[in-house]
């Protein structure tokens, strides 16, 4: 318990000599604990006043006032280590962390090596380490604040991320320190804070499956540190400089400037597609298989069916829009909605027309069958349902601002966003059962699993709401807006964000599992085959990730942003480039 | 304060005796168990006698059916759990709701406070899902804020956290709590009480991942299942309610169990019968007030070694 104040020194009254003043709350109530405790600290304070050393501010003196202890110190004009990882942005780079954990390698080794008894740190923690003004770190808070802990047995302790095992037996030692600084390298390059999660967990978050950018060498340093048994670390902190060193030579990183990011190494298999179609112009939207075509519409306003396995052109239907969505197939006829504002039913399998319906502005929203009828937005404002086999519309209902997010139905449910932000619940008679409010577009189209629909908005959020009453359940922050429809897998939930991102999010708990940085927006959405994701980016490349991991497998060029979603049918996967063409690569 | 929390969470000398009514007379139900209906009494069956599962009639509206027991124990001389239930059916032309809040909170033994920090969590915690979320969800002129369930959840949580720092200053708790809505479960959790899903399949899930160091040594392989079992350091955890910082509960929703149970205990109980043994009580139970005395007893038949507290939730079909 306790507070560091910034104070003047009024002893140099010309000037402005500034000083840190750490405030420690005495607060046993026993009087002999509480003279033993101030005796403990005037001793620490002695030890710490002889040390002589770059990285550890000086101290200027000390006392005690009632209940309270005081200690004068260097002030360190900077920020703790801490709040430089939860203020930037991506990872902190490879090269400046292993800078850092070199000059921490420095001052453990001097206070280890102190006669006749080694200083032993104690508390080695990001908050701990202060970066001055001029890039190096200060050690600010050495153990002697533990004096001050209330001095109960007890039945519990702390949470305690970054100390080894060995201390819960009581051992304090300068391999302990060693741990400490293998876990809080491990905080700065992960950005996971081991407070937050099960003690001696390192192995289960492997540094490398969250930041790829960080070399295996270096890697390879820290878990040496963060050894469960002491004897399997390195022995000194000098050991550990030098297995940095030796490792940053190795990887060439000594030699970047300081504030160079490390570029993340990609691996770019020899993925080569099986088949590539050109349209005549782009192609935005998702294609659609079955009974072995391929259908999907472009820009250049046709609706193409190729042979799934070859390629080759069947026929294609043309109507006097782009078409930007997903097609779907029911009762032999192809559905889809078209920028000239008219839905379109054609036989799946000549492209005859069946029928048109016609809404009063552009069809972006994919179609959804359920019950026989075709669920489906428009610019109109409306979610439109409409009899399957005549064409005919059953009802409509009226959302107020444009509809293309694509409606989910869900026993006797309709799920649907608009361009306003609103979500809506509304029955199959068109009666709206509930609404909410994102604060922005939903352009997302919604995912139900376990009672829970799931979709994103161009407010930054994807939410979570109870599909029977609409409450939010959770919301998860992006860093930028996102127009992507969540996939779900497993207890995972994946998405696409503006903000370049692939996220994928845990379910019940709402915490990111892991995420993957593109060159670019994310508007498409993922899918998962197999052990595998796939999900294309504005960068132009579809990634192929594993999806427990977010590991990068491969990697395909196209020639222009890919913006709609891949599909995977017979083990083939299809998605169309804003290049014109349309691709398939075995997976 | 400690006098009333005493009157509310106060000991029993008699775990098994039927204990008075609560002095709270709110809406808000506490322990100790309230089981002096003429109706209960003739149903009473003892562990040693499992009935057959009585004939149930067939609910029209989805509710919540609850029960929930306390005692000291055989062996401490004082009560450190604390529990709170809140129950409650919002039914009518348009909505079908039924709403529940469970927490158990287990103080931590040999801290100063530890009663009181269980006592103080309990109430902080309910204070503010009641006013964040019941308040709006069910007055008139209430809408749902912008935070979300499990944001409530947590923020609750981090007020039990503070109210400890401020009232029970030093003392430390464990603290589970379930918000049972519609089809959905939110539980946040901080300890080693535990919050299980029962099917009626006969699984039997544990929703809450204990933070106890002994059990994470376990995990790693470094202690074997026996020494772990009388492990010195067998109690000690690695998170808790009003010791350290940052803080962070483990916050998960999942769907409920229909037609299954939500058992909500402290390590008096699920560390002294045997889950299987709990299993069968809760199905065999002629209700869930029944089901917790029974497995309170059977935790003191087992030597009652720590406080035990239950709160058992029977799910809607």
């Amino acid at each position: 318990m306790g507070a560091v104040y910034r104070a003047r020194d009024l002893h140099f009254p010309n000037v402005v000599k500034r000083v840190a003043v750490k405030e420690m709350i005495n607060l046993a109530r026993d009087p002999a604990v509480q003279e033993t405790i101030v005796r403990n600290f005037e001793r620490e304070a002695n030890i710490l006043a002889t040390l002589d050393h770059p990285s550890i501010p000086r101290i200027y003196d000390y006392f005690s006032h009632n209940e309270r202890s005081y200690l004068i110190l260097e002030f360190v004009d900077g920020k703790d280590l801490e709040t430089l990882i939860n203020e930037t942005p991506g990872f902190l780079p490879e090269v400046q962390v292993v800078h850092w954990a070199i000059e921490l390698c420095d001052v453990l080794n001097y206070l280890h090596n102190i006669k006749p008894e080694p200083v032993i740190f104690r508390d080695m923690k990001p908050s701990n380490v202060m970066v001055n003004s001029t890039g190096h770190i200060m050690l600010v808070d050495f153990g002697i604040a533990k004096t001050f802990q209330s001095g109960q047995k007890g039945t519990m302790i702390g949470t305690e991320g970054y100390s080894p095992p060995e201390q819960y037996k009581g051992e304090a030692s300068p391999v302990a320190d060693i741990y400490a600084m293998g876990a809080t390298l491990h905080h700065m390059l992960t950005r996971r804070d081991p407070r937050l999660e099960p003690p001696f967990s390192f192995n289960e978050r492997m540094i490398r499956s969250v930041n790829p950018a960080v070399s295996p060498e270096v890697e390879a340093v820290i878990y040496t540190a963060l050894r469960y048994t002491p004897a399997e670390r390195f022995p000194t902190a000098q050991a550990m400089k030098e297995a940095l060193v030796a490792a940053a030579r190795k990887t060439g990183i000594l030699s970047e400037a300081p504030s160079a990011a490390a570029p993340a190494k990609a691996s770019t298999g020899g993925v080569t597609a099986l088949w590539k179609f050109e349209c005549e112009d782009e192609i935005r939207g998702t294609p659609h298989a079955q009974d072995g075509i391929l259908y999907v519409g472009a820009y250049d306003n046709n609706m193409y069916a190729l042979q799934a396995a070859s390629g080759e052109f069947l026929w294609k239907y043309a109507t006097q829009g782009g078409i930007v969505s997903k097609p779907a197939i029911f009762e032999g006829n192809l559905f889809f909605g078209s920028a000239d504002k008219n839905l379109y039913a054609i036989s799946a399998r000549s492209g005859r027309l069946m029928w048109t319906y016609s809404a009063s502005a552009p069809i972006r929203s994919s179609p959804r069958i359920a019950e026989g009828h075709i669920f489906i937005g428009a610019d109109d404002g409306y979610l439109h349902v409409i009899n399957g086999m005549s064409g005919r519309r059953a009802w409509h209902v009226d959302a107020g601002d444009p509809v293309r997010s694509t409606p989910i139905v869900i026993g006797d449910n309709v799920y649907f966003g608009n361009e306003n932000g609103d979500f809506f619940c509304v029955t199959l008679r068109g009666v709206t059962k509930w609404r909410y409010k994102a604060k922005r577009a939903v352009t997302s189209s919604p995912v139900y699993a376990d009672g829970i629909i799931f979709f994103g908005s161009v407010d930054s959020q994807l939410y979570a709401l109870d599909a029977k009453s609409g409450l939010i359940i959770w919301r998860f922050r992006m860093a930028k807006a996102t127009i992507s429809t969540p996939c779900i897998f497993e207890n995972y939930i994946f998405s696409g964000s503006v903000d370049a991102n692939i996220y994928c999010i845990d379910m019940h708990s709402s915490k990111e599992v892991w995420h993957f940085t593109t060159e670019n927006q994310v508007t498409g959405s993922p899918v998962v085959h197999k052990d595998s994701l796939f999900c294309g980016s504005v960068d132009g490349t579809m990634y192929c990730l594993e999806y427990r991991t977010g590991r990068l497998r491969w990697k395909f060029p196209t020639q222009q942003p890919i913006t709609g979603t891949p599909i995977v049918y017979n083990d083939t996967l299809f998605f169309g480039s804003t290049d014109h063409c349309v691709y398939a690569i075995a997976v | 304060m400690s006098s009333l929390l005493d009157k509310l969470f106060g000991k029993k000398s008699q775990p098994s005796a039927p204990a008075q009514q609560p002095v709270s007379q709110s809406a808000v139900t506490t322990a100790p168990l309230h089981m002096d209906t003429e109706e209960l009494n003739a149903d009473i069956v003892g562990p040693d006698a499992p009935t057959p599962h009585p004939t149930e009639k067939h609910l029209d509206l989805p509710q919540f059916i609850v029960g929930c027991g306390q005692s000291v124990g055989k062996q401490r001389d004082h009560n450190e759990d604390a529990l709170y239930t809140l129950t409650t059916n919002l039914i009518s032309d348009t909505t079908q709701l039924p709403f529940g809040l469970y927490i158990i909170a287990d103080g931590m033994g040999g801290h100063q406070h530890g009663e009181i920090a269980s006592g103080v969590s309990v109430r902080a915690m309910a204070t503010h899902v009641v006013k964040k979320l019941y308040m709006p969800l069910f007055g008139l002129s209430g809408e749902q804020g912008e935070e979300s369930l499990q944001e409530i959840m947590q923020a609750g949580v981090l007020e039990a956290h503070r109210a400890i720092i401020k009232d029970a200053m030093g003392g430390g708790t464990t603290l589970t709590a379930v918000l049972l809505m519609g089809n959905q479960m939110t539980v946040t959790h901080v300890g080693d009480s535990r919050a299980y899903a029962i099917y009626p399949d006969g699984r039997m899930e544990i929703l809450t991942h204990d933070h106890s160091l002994v059990k994470r040594l376990q995990e790693l392989g470094q202690i074997t299942a026996e020494e772990a079992a009388i492990h010195p350091q067998r109690n000690v955890l690695y998170r808790a309610l009003g010791q350290g910082e940052p803080f962070e509960p483990d916050v998960n929703t999942f769907p409920v169990p229909r037609s299954g149970y939500l058992l909500i205990c402290s390590d008096g109980l699920w560390g002294v019968v045997p889950e299987r043994e709990l299993f069968n009580i809760i199905t065999t139970a002629p209700n869930p007030q029944m089901a917790c005395q029974t497995m309170i007893d059977a935790a003191n038949e087992a030597g009652g070694p720590d406080n035990i507290s239950a709160i058992l939730v029977k799910l809607p079909d």
